[in-house]
């Protein structure tokens, strides 16, 4: 490190890195580096309040504990199949292809709701906007159902869908959606007029204003709305399984709770928070390809 | 372009109504080059939208080539004010996005977009995104923009306000062998009475709210143009005069507006 900022200190032009890594790995790796220390942080002072005897172990046992003994906890994941009729607790998949089980089935759930919401409330947004009528006839019914709580629209769920993935979906969809729609609209009215303006002079119609315009200047807003809504949309998906309807990591919490086995709640959370950082890391990757016009911010306020 | 007692307020009908232009009569001869000059707030974008087709007026009518305006067209090309590039689309794909509209091969848009960046000097430029030119290359861009919907009137709202003085110099030079080839009416609006000088067969001055034609000065000087000859001093001593008691008098009025 000191040889380097000497180096460039003398020549200034850059020099070709040390470690012959590319400029834009070596930054991953300082990130992923801190994000280690980061976690190792947090889990080095509850480890220390462990061992000072201040965190019991019974209520809050520390991470070499609940992740000790992976194989034990994987046990319990045999959920994945238990719910159906018939099926006792030692048949089924091994241990650990329950866990992969249960966390693709969490997980497809999340993705396949966020997909089926995004693309539905963009697209009713836009609706709204291109066709007049449909502003006055179903935008204030949306108006009035977004803030109900997503929670509320659990029974629903269940009365319409009983139990599976269609309930847990649905429920990602419904707390997503209306937010969706109003923020599209509201995307869609901030567009910048001179960007219309310009696109109506050269002819444009309505149709290739939208199609030209408008949904690709909403675009990189209604992602960051999208990213913002992955986590309550993990969040809606656990309640949803934890309160029967289904399987998956939500229903492995619940039973966890039910037996009084904290080292498995906090082994499930560590995995939901992996999990989590995962798809909002992938969302951004999908971000980035997307958006390759959207410079990034992050640089101008690093230099702050 | 044929304007006749143009009015625009907006708003109208609300407690917010704001009158911008009042009995607007204005003749724009094919090939025709008019500037207009006022003070800020007078109306002259106001005027360039009605024109354009963007924005109503609730006032008067506006002909273009014998018909009544009722919307935009690709026979009036606006340049704006502020730039306004799509961040999404490349150099190239900017300056022909009216030909993608109409539906152009590839191959066209991508010779039609070289000609007219090749005329405002960013040939070099095509593959660039908005994001990586300057504010000037931008407004460039713009031009070749608005050129390459071959317009028969080019409506600019202080397209160079943004430029350095010798930019500035060499895009009028530049626009003024745009519009002898092209046979376009230009309606160029402007704070800076060298530009109107520079470049005007008529200069409009306008009056502050609302906006109306104060005078019409024709510049009947042969092109190129030196700005030091003493005609020019004294067209630019006139129109300077012109301007003044309006400005000041828009000025007295946002004082009398804003007490304290
Ligand atoms: N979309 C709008 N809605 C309501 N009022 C407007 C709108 N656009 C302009 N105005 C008002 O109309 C008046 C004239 O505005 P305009 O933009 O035409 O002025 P301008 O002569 O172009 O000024 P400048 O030289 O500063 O650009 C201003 O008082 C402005 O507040
Ligand atoms: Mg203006």
């Amino acid at each position: 490190m000191n040889t380097d900022v000497a180096g460039t200190a003398v020549v200034p032009r850059p020099a070709p890195a040390p470690s012959g890594l590319s400029p834009a790995t070596r930054q991953a790796l300082a990130r992923f580096g801190w994000a280690v220390l980061s976690v190792g942080l947090f889990a080095g002072i509850w480890e220390v309040l462990w061992a000072l005897g201040w965190a019991d172990e019974k209520l809050l046992p520390p991470p070499h504990i609940f992740l000790g003994n992976i194989p034990d906890q994987a046990r319990f994941f045999n959920t994945a199949t238990r719910w159906q009729i018939g099926v006792d607790a030692n048949s089924g998949p091994s241990p650990y292809e329950a866990v992969f089980i249960t966390i693709g089935a969490t997980g497809m759930r999340v993705f396949v709701g966020l997909l089926i919401a995004a693309v539905l409330s963009v697209s009713i947004g836009v609706l709204i906007r291109y066709v007049g009528i449909l502003e006055k006839l179903v935008l204030p019914t949306i108006t009035l159902l977004s803030p109900v709580s997503p929670i509320a629209w659990l029974p629903v769920a269940i009365f319409i869908f009983g139990i599976g993935n269609a309930p847990a979906i649905f429920m990602v969809v419904v707390a997503l959606f209306f937010h969706m729609v109003l923020s599209t609209i509201s995307q869609i009215d901030n567009v910048n007029r001179n960007f219309i303006n310009v696109a109506r002079t050269m002819g444009a119609s309505k149709r290739q204003v939208y199609a030209r315009v408008i949904i690709p200047a909403i675009l990189p807003q209604l992602l960051i709305v999208l990213r913002l809504n992955l986590f309550g949309a993990w969040m809606v998906v656990l309640v949803a399984e934890s309160t029967g309807v289904g399987f998956g990591l939500g229903q492995v919490i619940m039973m966890a709770r039910n037996t009084f086995n904290p080292s498995l709640v906090f082994f499930t959370i560590a995995l939901i928070g992996l999990l989590g950082f995962l798809s909002d890391w992938l969302l951004r990757f999908v971000q980035k390809r997307v958006l390759y016009w959207v410079p990034e911010t992050a640089g101008v306020l690093r230099g702050l | 372009m044929v304007c006749r007692n143009v009015g625009k307020t907006w708003a109208e009908g609300t407690a917010r109504a704001h009158e911008a232009l009042r009995d607007i009569d204005l003749d724009i001869a094919p090939g025709e080059f008019v500037v207009l000059l006022g003070p800020s707030g007078c109306g002259k974008s106001t005027l360039l939208y009605l024109i354009a087709g963007l924005e109503r007026q609730t006032a008067g009518s506006i002909f273009a080539f014998r018909d009544p305006v009722e919307g935009p067209s690709p026979d009036r090309s606006l340049i704006f004010q502020e730039t306004s590039l799509f961040p999404w689309l490349t150099v190239w794909q900017n300056v022909s996005f009216g030909l993608s509209i109409r539906g152009a091969p590839e191959a066209e848009r991508r010779a039609v977009a070289r000609e007219a960046l090749q005329r405002v000097g960013l040939a070099e430029a095509m593959e660039k995104r908005p994001d990586e030119l300057s504010g000037g290359m931008r407004q460039r861009v713009a031009v070749a923009r608005a050129l390459a919907m071959r317009p028969k009137v080019l409506l600019m709202d202080e397209p160079f306000a943004a430029l350095d003085v010798q930019t500035r110099a060499k895009m009028q030079d530049f626009l003024l062998d745009v519009w002898r080839d092209s046979g376009a009416s230009v309606l160029f609006v402007t704070h800076h009475i060298d530009e109107a000088v520079a470049l005007a067969d008529r200069v409009v001055v306008f009056t502050a709210r609302p906006g109306r034609i104060k005078s019409i000065i024709p510049i009947d000087l042969p092109r190129p143009r030196d700005p030091f000859s003493p005609e020019a001093e004294a067209l630019r001593r006139q129109l300077t005069e012109e301007l003044r008691s309006e400005v000041d008098r828009a000025f007295a009025e946002q004082e009398a507006l804003t007490p304290g």
